[in-house]
């Protein structure tokens, strides 16, 4: 079963890590996702640039623009996971591993209805 | 340190902006708002690794400063007792309702608020920064000395000073009208803009680089509290991009190296997406500033992959708007560099022999000129323009790099050089 964790945390707080604290949090990650990814039961992840950066469209008529997030709130989207495993007692098994490594915020276990892999070419976010 | 640890000091950081801010509101004096925090952060430190972090570190550290500053008046008049200590740690239903009371706009005029102090306009920039990075980025007095290579008793007397001036002027508590918002805005995108420049111009002083972090984070801060304006995000795009070029910047004995021959591989790739990103949502409002003219030419060097592909054209452009924005004979030179890529040496020449007055004192005017100079051959010209930069060298790294050119004219004319330059 395919879920996404999807990471919330204040992002004030993440971008203030300093640089060595971010690589050992990273690092700490890594050593969590790599026996997964092994076991062929970790997808895609990633992490997202601040909020900041972000613009978002409105599919109103005509379509409006606004800078900024979706929604603002306490904690933001930071990144997701792409999971596949056997139920949701072993992606909260995940999470909280994930959560040791990554102290602060949540995660919200979301089942895929769909699952597109898409078709990154060799110079696909080069 | 353990990730709860590092945890702890990154959301105390992140908040203290917000906390200052509004327990300075209540309290209407800063000596008294920082007190408050720090004992707000001694009760964090003791009581969040034992029931965890708060949903909210900012209201948590806001009411529990308020409360114990409040208390330590009421043990000075001695007329009050002091509330129990329970009613202090059980904060959950409290939290909620400070939560709710924190309106939107409090928050965000309380923070620009706290940056707008440090820009009074009778302190002297150096003294604006340092009030800042102590204020409103909480590093240390030891931090920020180091930072500016003097004594922690100095830097804490300047930071005394600056405060005491600060609480004579008029704080500006009532809440700003559109006007005047923006006025302080642009004052405190100066400031941090400031902030970023000492770090840039650290050399090899690395407790003055990490103020480059520190501008950036502010900046970002204020950015998500004003999310429609084009020159924050133009200013925060422009320090992103520099410093992504820091690793490159430096080669191993720390000697300077030109934008043409950095390693681009080594520039940080994140940072510049998110200033890539930031100018492009900039341009769309069609608002142009210094900030996003500046960020718009950083982006076209970030761009380049290798210096050859770099769109000089644009560049001369962007530089002429910003001649016409803000007219400096800074702006001009830079213009130069970028007219000589495109229209020859001689052309560029001819654009800063008119500075030549105004910008006597400045090292980089004479670095330029030698290098032009060199370009048309004119070895003498080239080294008396060299000689006046050294002696105008505000770092090692500076003065090093301007005698390497200075020894490669003495190796391939070692002869005297007696012609004079046309």
């Amino acid at each position: 079963m395919l879920y996404a964790l999807l990471c919330y945390n204040d992002e004030d707080t993440v971008w203030a890590l300093d640089a060595q604290q971010d690589a050992e949090m990273m690092a700490r990650l890594a050593k969590v996702r790599a026996p997964l990814e092994r076991a062929g039961k970790m997808g895609p992840s990633l992490r997202l640039l601040p909020t900041t950066a972000s613009t978002t469209l409105r599919k109103s008529d005509p379509p409006l623009v606004i800078d900024g997030p979706y929604a603002e709130t306490k904690e933001q989207l930071l990144g997701f996971y792409i999971i596949d495993v056997a139920d949701l007692d072993e992606a909260l098994g995940i999470a909280r591993e994930l959560g040791v490594a990554n102290p602060g915020g949540a995660y919200e276990i979301r089942p895929l209805a769909v699952y597109n892999g898409g078709a990154p070419g060799a110079g696909f976010g080069a | 340190m353990s990730s709860d640890l590092a945890w702890i000091h990154a959301a105390i950081t992140a908040a203290r902006p917000q906390a200052v801010g509004a327990l300075l509101r209540y309290f209407r004096d800063l000596d008294t708002a920082e007190e408050a925090f720090q004992d707000a952060c001694l009760r964090a430190l003791n009581n969040w690794p034992k029931n965890g972090p708060p949903r909210d570190p900012a209201a948590w550290l806001i009411m529990v400063g308020r409360n114990a500053a409040l208390d330590g008046v009421r043990k000075r008049s001695r007329q009050t007792e002091l509330p129990p200590e329970e009613a202090l740690s059980d904060l959950d239903d409290v939290e909620e309702r400070v939560v709710g009371r924190l309106d939107e706009a409090d928050y965000r005029d309380d923070v620009l608020r706290l940056l707008f102090i440090c820009c009074h306009p009778d302190l002297p920039a150096t003294q604006q920064i340092a009030l800042a990075l102590r204020i409103v980025s909480g590093l240390s007095v030891k931090q920020i000395a180091r930072a500016f290579l003097v004594s922690e008793a100095a830097m804490e007397q300047r930071i005394t000073r600056a405060k005491s001036r600060v609480a004579a002027g008029d704080a500006a508590f009532e809440t700003p009208g559109p006007v005047e918002r923006a006025e302080r805005l642009a004052q405190v995108a100066a400031m941090l803009y400031l902030v970023f420049n000492e770090g840039y111009s650290a050399g090899d002083n690395p407790a003055r680089a990490e103020l480059c972090g520190e501008a950036i984070r502010l900046t970002r801060l204020l950015l998500r509290l004003y999310q429609t304006e084009p020159e924050i995000m133009g200013l925060l795009a422009l320090m992103l991009i520099q410093h992504a070029r820091t690793p490159a910047r430096l080669d191993a004995e720390g000697q300077i190296v030109l934008l043409e021959d950095q390693d681009r591989g080594l520039w940080d790739r994140k940072s510049i997406a998110e200033g890539l990103a930031l100018i492009d949502k900039a341009m769309r409002h069609r608002r142009p500033g210094a900030y996003q003219v500046q960020a718009a030419i950083a982006a076209l060097h970030a761009r380049a992959e290798t210096p050859a592909d770099t769109d000089w054209a644009q560049i001369d452009r962007l530089y002429a708007t910003l001649e016409r924005l803000t007219p400096s004979p800074v702006v001009t030179l830079n213009r130069a560099v970028a007219v000589s890529k495109v229209a020859g040496a001689e052309a560029a020449l001819a654009m800063v022999e008119p500075l030549a007055e105004r910008l006597s004192g400045y090292f980089h005017f004479h670095g330029l000129v030698g290098a032009l100079n060199l370009e048309l051959g004119r070895t003498a010209a080239a080294r008396v323009a060299f000689d006046r930069a050294i002696g105008l060298a505000g770092t090692a790294a500076e003065a090093a790099h301007i005698r390497q050119h200075l020894d490669r004219l003495m190796r391939d004319h070692s002869a005297p050089i007696e012609t004079k330059a046309g």
